[in-house]
């Protein structure tokens, strides 16, 4: 495939320190230079069990994980291990070795700890022959023996970080140091031994492979950090000061983050009793001016419809997450989804007015929920940011740069006292909170909160007034609705004038388009670069406001090209049904490209299925579906 | 000037101030024990001495919802059975405005009842009136978790096989840290134990039995009921919880047999309120959170000067 990149994957038992290690391993390439981008696979098992993660390395900025890998570091299942006579079992134990058979690429390396294996095992996996056939270069170290002679089996992942640098001639220096500042006294001494001792076994090995590491591009301070993280910065940096949660795959990630670092910025988290507590006191704290944040995953996420419905009714700003994994019901805990879209969109009762952003990647994830929280404030709605657990378990490089923001710490429409004495007031003394046509005509109109004098008004989830009396008079009624539904265009006006939130990519007079949203927008730009190079003529949108739509901008590039494929993660075609659905055409000029086998898409998965759709050809691989044109 | 001066303002307080200048269309029946919740409500303001601004009622749905139509303060009317998490956090946000809850016993004790556990056992500052009239009122007549054995409403025609929930053991049980029974006919006391309930600094659960003379002919609110704090029959120490829960466990059977006990049944003014638990362990600003959003002088800090150090 593409030449000068390095895809390691480490593999092992989840428990086994995988995901420290991967992470500690990227964060020391991207400081020698390499641009870095990591992918996470896990099942839904605490200990034990096949886990993986790759570290993909590239000299430009890395899209997605890409096609197979290069260098496998399978260090065995070390939980698969009978406690009682340290045996092992059967062949659980080399799962972590013969799991990842099928996508190392011809001429990888494959480094595997002996020391936790059984020989006579190995050779009945037919690892010999996999690797005759394949080109692939085997690597056979007693990781766990070097680990043990200095300190404990559990370092034989230092071990294994030890062999990697020999093998791929980086050093050890940015290792060395990344494990000095994690470490310290005798564990520091220990694992710093373990990596010298295991890089000098394996240069003596000699491995003649031609893996080349790019050289180092960046000159810019790069972060590494994974989409949980950007959300949570994002909304630290708007001003978020409250959240309240209750764990849920994928979510977790974000409602831990939060929690971690609310306190010392002087904010409030609370784990409550279930998802309806949670969005309910996110809209407790909002009613008080306090820009608060709740989020779920699918099953929590549907606890939560009617308490967003309030937000929507009473006009209380509100952020929510959700992150995306397979369902139906608890599905795939651990795995990856695009099919919550239509349950965010149009989840609670009514004619309901949400706005929802999903972000591409871990960039976006941090410039959109800014965004979403300042949507929800300025203009009294709720906001919510979708993403899945593809951009939630990954880790990217980007510029430290991109964080360099300034906090906006404004509530949007809230008034100050002083406003308030200003403010239209009914004769009872309540201000007209909800009143009708607001003076500038923006359609929102601005709030108090509790404790301000002179500003007491009634927020009530039924049809209201202007005072918030609640009222069922069929004019009043009218002009809610009007009022509350209008904002959507305001919205989309100001999305259209300050935030670029889609992204066009590739030769602007292509042929062929293919549309995609969320956390599949990147991996399908690297497959539109390859379809160019391969004498195709296509290029992208990536769409990241699902609502208010992006009709104009949509429908212009559709416009513009002969046919497009619609690629997304879920198997009955969401988001191309709400293109058609929003912009009214174009039945006959969509098809689409889905995967729901739990896993993203991978670049050359997408320029195979282009190929089909464009040959009129049935799909070869069984892991996709692709959904021709339905016709206006 | 603060961002909110309607806090700690020092005035005399009157009753009057709560009734919105333009009174709403009465939307409760004639006899409608809501209206005893009401009044007791507006009688006890002026010695609790708030004012409409700084107090926040957060109300479910079902009549008694419809209370914060009637009480000029700020209100939010929230969904059924969430009020008390709504309040929960408005407290937390601004512990220094005056948070009341109140809804049915439909909207506390059975779809709200998780929460209303919940926030016993964390001990919010803030005062739960649980408006308790056997009966769901706003549906038409459905039988309630207080409905006693036996009850027959048109979704249970044979007569209900469930014994009724016993709310103020529960909240016993899960925490509360005030626990009272009154009834809308004795103003008197429903309004003195309204006014301590608000001044206790802690979760407190008052269990006002009201009557739906509409839908519930059968209850038994107009029984001659005691006060068990004027009654010699009751001698017990309401801050031992183990007498209080006797005492709570007498009521709670006596109800569906007759007489009707009311009073205090337990006050516990030890224990921390969450908010101030939250504080200690650093969990909470010391200045009320929403404070912030309009002082000038206060400082947000980036997560880039915070946070992004770990990541390179
Ligand atoms: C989620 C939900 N389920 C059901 C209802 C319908 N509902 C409205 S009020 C009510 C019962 C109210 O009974 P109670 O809490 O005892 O209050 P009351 O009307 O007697 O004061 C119900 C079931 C609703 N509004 N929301
Ligand atoms: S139905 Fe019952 S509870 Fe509701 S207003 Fe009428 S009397 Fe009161």
């Amino acid at each position: 495939m593409t030449d000068n990149e390095l895809i390691w994957r480490i593999a092992g038992g989840s428990g086994d320190g995988i995901d420290s290690t991967s992470q500690n391993f990227a964060k020391a390439l991207m400081r020698s230079g390499l641009h870095v981008f990591t992918h996470r696979h896990y099942p839904s098992r605490i200990r034990g069990g096949h886990t993986f993660v790759e570290v993909r390395a590239k000299d430009e900025p890395v899209q997605s994980r890409g096609d197979g890998y290069n260098f496998l570091l399978a260090l065995g299942d070390s939980f698969a291990r009978n406690p009682q006579d340290e045996a092992y079992y059967g062949k659980e134990e080399l799962k972590p070795l013969y799991e990842n058979f099928d996508d190392l690429r011809e001429g990888g390396v494959l480094v595997y700890d002996e020391g936790l294996l059984d020989d006579e095992d190995v050779a009945e996996i037919g690892l010999e022959e996999a690797a005759e056939e394949n080109g692939w270069h085997l690597v056979p170290m007693d990781l766990r023996g070097i680990a043990k002679e200095h300190g404990r089996e559990i370092m034989r992942n230092t071990a294994g970080i030890g062999a990697t640098a020999a093998i791929l001639d980086i050093g050890t220096e940015e290792f060395e140091t990344l494990i000095e500042e994690n470490m310290s006294g005798d564990m520091l001494e220990a694992n710093l031994n373990v990596l010298q001792d295991a890089y000098e076994a394996a240069s003596e090995l000699d491995v003649d492979h031609d893996i080349e590491v790019p050289e180092s591009s960046h000159d810019e301070e790069q972060v590494i950090l994974s989409g949980s993280n950007a959300i949570s910065y994002g909304a630290l940096d708007e001003g978020c000061r409250f959240i309240s949660g209750y764990p849920m795959t994928p979510w977790t990630d974000v409602f831990t983050i939060m929690s971690q670092h609310l306190p010392e910025f002087g904010g409030i988290s609370e784990q409550v009793e279930d998802e309806i507590a949670a969005a309910a006191l996110a809209l407790g704290a909002s009613h008080m001016g306090v820009k608060s944040m709740s989020g779920s995953s699918g099953g929590g996420f549907a606890l939560m419809s009617e308490p967003l419905g309030l937000a929507e009714m009473t006009e209380t700003p509100i952020v929510l997450v959700e992150a995306m994994r397979a369902g139906p019901s608890t599905g795939m805990p651990t795995k990856p989804e695009q099919a919550d879209l239509e349950h965010v969109l149009y989840t609670s009762q009514g004619d309901s007015a949400r706005v929802v952003f999903a972000p591409a990647n871990i960039r976006e994830c941090y410039t959109q929920t800014r965004a979403a929280f300042r949507i929800a404030y300025e203009y009294q709605i709720p906001a919510i940011v979708v993403y899945d657990q593809k951009i939630q378990g990954e880790l990217r490089n980007l510029p430290a740069s991109h964080f360099d923001e300034e906090p906006n710490a404004d509530p949007g429409s809230v008034l100050t006292e002083a406003e308030i004495e200003e403010a239209a007031h009914h004769a009872s003394g309540k201000f007209k909170r909800f009143q009708h046509d607001p003076e500038d005509g923006s359609n929102v109109s601005p709030r108090s909160v509790p404790g301000q004098k002179d500003g007491r008004y009634l927020a009530t989830g039924n049809e209201h007034n202007e005072e918030g009396h609640i009222s069922e008079d069929p004019e009043n009624r009218i002009a809610q609705m009007e009022r509350r539904l209008q904002k959507l265009d305001d919205i989309r006006a100001d999305l259209d004038e300050n935030a670029d939130h889609q992204t066009y990519y590739g030769p602007e007079d292509a042929d062929y388009g293919i549309l995609v949203w969320g956390s599949q927008q990147d991996t399908v730009f690297e497959a539109v670069d390859r379809l160019n190079e391969n004498g195709h003529s296509v290029k992208a949108l990536g769409v990241s406001d699902m609502a208010p739509y992006p009709v104009e901008q949509v429908s212009e590039w559709l416009d513009s090209v002969d046919e497009a494929l619609v690629v997304e993660m879920n198997a009955t075609a969401q988001f191309r049904g709400l293109t058609q659905k929003e912009i009214g055409k174009y039945g006959d000029k969509l098809s689409s490209l889905l995967k729901y086998n739990g896993n993203p898409f991978e670049p050359a998965e997408i320029v195979d299925g282009f190929e089909t759709s464009i040959n009129g050809e049935d799909l070869a691989a069984s892991n996709m579906k692709y959904l021709p044109a339905a016709g206006d | 000037m603060s961002a909110f001066s309607a806090i700690g303002e020092d005035r005399e307080i009157e009753r009057d101030e709560f009734t919105p200048g333009i009174e709403p269309q009465a939307t409760w029946c004639p006899g409608c024990g809501d209206f005893g919740v009401l009044k007791a409500l507006k009688q006890a303001m002026p010695e609790v001495g708030r004012n409409p601004d700084e107090i926040a009622l957060f109300t479910g749905i079902g009549c008694s919802g419809k209370l914060n139509s009637y009480f000029n303060s700020y209100g939010f009317h929230t969904i059924h059975g969430r009020s008390l998490p709504v309040a929960r956090a408005a407290k937390l946000a601004n512990p220094d405005v005056e948070v009341i809850a109140a809804g049915g016993d439909g909207d506390g004790y059975g779809i709200g009842g998780n929460h209303l556990i919940h926030t016993a056992r964390e001990n919010h500052d803030m005062t739960y009136i649980v408006f308790n009239n056997e009966i769901f009122g706003l549906t038409k007549g459905q039988t309630s978790p207080t409905s006693p054995k036996g009850h027959k409403s048109k979704t249970q025609p044979h007569g209900s096989a469930k014994s009724p929930i016993r709310p103020l053991s529960q909240s016993l049980n899960a925490g509360a840290t005030y626990i009272a029974r009154t009834a809308a006919v004795n103003p008197n006391q429903a309004k003195e134990i309204i006014a301590e309930a608000i001044e206790h600094d802690g979760f407190a659960h008052i269990d006002f039995l009201t009557q739906c003379p509409t839908w519930n002919k059968d209850a038994k609110h107009y029984v001659p009921y005691t006060d068990i704090q004027q009654s010699d029959d009751y001698d017990f120490d309401v801050s031992n919880r183990q007498e209080a829960a006797e005492m709570m466990f007498e009521t709670e059977n006596k109800l569906y047999e007759g007489e009707v006990l009311t009073g205090r049944y337990y006050v516990e003014d030890e224990r921390p309120s969450y908010g101030e638990e939250k504080r200690q362990i650093g969990e909470m600003p010391d200045d009320p959170l929403a404070e912030r959003y309009f002082d000038e002088d206060a400082e947000w800090e980036r997560t880039y000067d915070n946070l992004l150090e770990h990541h390179k």
